[in-house]
């Protein structure tokens, strides 16, 4: 059967089980967008070429399937750039199409001609470029297979206008089999054993756990070893929802802005597993002063994390499900006493746990606190199901250490890359995942306008996304830091006297405004927007001078926290 | 130290712009690359010279496995190993100049490859420090162009750097 370049790539895409794919067309997609017109696969169309590489991405870390984008050449295509390396820093797996001027136009400077595989080829896992028609079934097939195997990531396919037009025989693809790219799935027993035998030979063990644990699907794994063996866990920011944050042997998330008793668990610990984490400069501080007592673990599914910053001493290349699955394989008719082994090393870790929790001032004049917002939110969502999202700094911080996680991929959050702009553009990607979940993207007022305009594509679709920013009437992390570190010289970090009127502008795109501007307001205004079925934007006025902590500042050790 | 890695590449579009931007990207400093077609056209072999402590040339190593399109990596540092290097000099060629050029030529084991009125051009094959001894020796002659292909190298005896049978 002949078939356009267009036609396989929608066989192709309906072969990978994708069931809706975010994007705006332009010229030379059209002859795709034409063929898009008649086919089942749902498409969603941003506003921004950058929001639809977000909603990919965001689809991708509440589903654990493969994101699709597809974004016309030249400025489409280079629009997407900060949402693939958002992807690309997180390991998120995604695929990103994007259209590409003819052939034989290539490299002629045409109209709306980029460079796109060389502008990506920083942060993307692979890309191809398809120079042939009959090549086009067997490229998809392999981007699917490379974005989602090994370490996940973001891949990018570059289709000319010509490739995608030309009739050819469908030959469908088959399974791709590269002699280049075979990462180590599973992991060496000996290894596997000899970890074991220092966990069990440890006094002061911690689990520090990364976001590899939540891209491998093995969180349940990890608590039933954790569990067993009364082990304390750490969580980084990529790995909040791993473990129940409630749990007794949760420490929370460690690092720049996490609590006291992780930080101070790791600085004292005198064996730190590492597990899908990779020992990142906002974790360690200065690397010298990190964790200094102690034997180190790592297991991570990619060699290159192990031992780059931190040396491992006994490192374990393999997936987190396999590796897990074999650490509890060790547990049947082991005899250590784990009580016995750990009992002073959790008091003491409790000490520290209820010394140092996470904690907030309420303001006497009723002036709304960030924090409390954020606890509310949590609170009122109780039972429902809902999925995280946020965008990046302050607001990001206190949506990490007041909400409760747990459950895997219900926090998503750009990490990595730390991409201001990221929060709704998530959101409106795993609500289409999930409809019928309770989606909230944590904001703040300087983020969100990064790509205030995606609310069109939510009030389009009926993504009836819950943005709250926590309006503070500045760039807020950046305030803080000024605050801390530059004398208090706030240079070009107020927003206050220019913000449009959040409420206005939701309405104006024909989503709801709500707004609190004292604490007693905020549980209502919260209420009101979780029954309400369309889009809403929460314009929470919250204490302007509010900082996170705690905080260890950057290049410095534990011994350095700025508690309050 | 310096280290010479060895590298299979799929001889694709772009692999030696992902290879070079891995390097540059990171901070990898390339004393020289080459890269050509082996015996089996489907594959490309690079070898890069490269300085760096053992923890920079292992991420190194780990890096370059982690491209895709990158089939196997050895540093050929570690084993006995050849290594050899191009190099095309054109030397000031006169009069008084020739016998000498021609000589140093000869200890060295090289060929005059082109001549003209003002210059012979000799072609020297060899081991790093071969070819810097002839450059100094040919130096206060006068060299008017030079042209180097960056090292190649490969194992000694039975140890190889092949695709795995599948």
């Amino acid at each position: 059967m002949k078939l356009s370049g267009s036609q396989i790539f929608v066989e192709c895409l309906k072969a990978e089980g994708v069931d809706v794919i975010f994007g705006l067309p332009g010229g030379v997609v059209l002859p795709v967008y034409d063929v898009l017109y008649d086919s089942d696969i749902k498409h969603i169309l941003v506003r921004h070429e950058q929001g639809a590489a977000h909603m990919a991405d965001g689809y991708s870390r509440a589903t654990g399937r493969c994101g699709v984008a597809l974004v016309t050449s030249g400025p489409g295509a280079t629009n997407t750039v900060t949402g693939i390396a958002t992807a690309y820093m997180d390991s998120i797996p995604m695929v990103i199409f994007t259209g590409q001027v003819n052939s034989n136009l290539i490299g002629n400077d045409a109209f709306q001609e980029a460079d796109i595989i060389g502008m990506t080829r920083p942060c993307t896992k692979h890309s191809y470029l398809v120079r042939d028609t009959r090549e086009l079934a067997q490229t998809i097939k392999e981007a699917f297979y490379i974005a989602m195997t090994g370490k996940p990531g973001p891949v990018l396919v570059d289709l000319p206008r010509d490739v995608m037009v030309k009739e050819v025989e469908y030959i469908p693809a088959v399974k791709p089999s590269l002699r280049s790219y075979n990462p180590t799935v599973e992991g060496h027993m000996a290894q596997v054993k000899k970890a074991f035998e220092k966990i069990k030979e440890a006094k002061k063990p911690v689990l520090y756990v990364g976001g590899g644990m939540i891209l491998a699907n093995a969180s349940a794994e990890m608590a039933r070893f954790a569990m067993a063996c009364k082990i304390p866990v750490t969580t980084t920011l990529m790995a909040l929802g791993s473990f129940n944050s409630r749990h007794e042997l949760a420490l929370g998330m460690l690092g720049m802005h996490g609590t006291y008793a992780a930080n101070m668990a790791m600085h004292e610990a005198d064996l730190v597993v590492a597990l899908g984490a990779r020992f990142d400069d906002r974790v360690t501080g200065r690397l010298d002063a990190f964790a200094p007592n102690s034997e180190k673990i790592h297991v991570d599914i990619d060699p290159t994390s192990i031992s780059k910053n931190v040396t491992a001493d006994v490192p374990v290349v393999g997936d987190l499900l396999d590796v897990m699955k074999k650490f509890n394989s060790l547990l049947d008719g082991d005899k250590t006493d784990w009580d016995g082994n750990h009992r002073e090393w959790l008091k003491t870790v409790g000490e520290w746990k209820s010394l140092y929790p996470l904690r907030y001032d309420k303001s006497p004049t009723g002036v709304i606190k960030p924090q409390y917002v954020v606890e509310e939110l949590c609170r009122a969502a109780e039972g429902k199901d809902a999925i995280y999202t946020t965008e990046v700094g302050q607001a990001q911080m206190w949506a990490a250490q007041f909400i409760n996680f747990d459950k895997p991929r219900t926090f998503l959050t750009s990490g990595g890359l730390g991409t201001m702009g990221y929060g709704l553009p998530a959101a409106i990607g795993a609500q289409a995942a999930y409809p019928d979940r309770l989606v909230v993207d944590v904001a703040g007022d300087g983020s969100i306008q990064m790509n205030i305009q995606e609310l069109a594509t939510a009030v389009q679709y009926g993504l009836n996304v819950k943005v709250a920013i926590l309006n503070n009437g500045c760039l807020g992390m950046v305030r803080q830091w000024q605050e801390l570190f530059y004398k208090r010289r706030y240079s070009f970090s107020d927003l206050a006297s220019s913000n449009p009127d959040f409420v206005k502008l939701a309405e104006a795109y024909g989503a709801v405004g709500l707004r609190a501007t004292k604490e007693s307001e905020v549980k209502d205004v919260i209420k009101q927007a979780y029954a309400t079925n369309k889009p809403v934007i929460m314009d929470f006025v919250v204490e302007r001078e509010e900082k996170v902590f705690p905080m260890v500042p950057g290049g410095g050790t534990v011994k350095d926290i700025i508690l309050m | 130290m310096r280290h010479t890695i060895s590298i299979l590449v799929e001889n694709k579009f772009g692999v030696l712009a992902r290879v070079a931007g891995l390097f540059s990207g990171r901070g990898y400093n390339i004393e020289s690359l080459t890269v050509a077609e082996t015996h089996d056209p489907q594959i490309s072999r690079m070898t890069i010279v490269t300085r760096g402590e053992d923890r920079v040339i292992e991420q190194i190593n780990k890096q370059l496995n982690k491209l895709v399109d990158v089939i196997k990596v050895m540093d050929v540092t570690q084993d006995e190993h050849v290594e050899r290097e191009l190099v095309l000099v054109k030397i000031n060629a006169e009069e008084k100049n020739r016998e000498e050029i021609l000589r140093m030529a000869e200890i060295f084991r090289g060929r005059v490859v082109d001549v003209s009125a003002k210059s012979y051009t000799v072609e020297i094959t060899g081991s790093e420090e071969k070819i810097k001894g002839f450059l100094e020796m040919v130096r206060p002659l006068g060299i008017q162009e030079m042209s180097r292909t960056g090292k190649v190298a490969i194992s000694r005896g039975a140890k190889m750097l092949a695709p795995k049978n599948r």
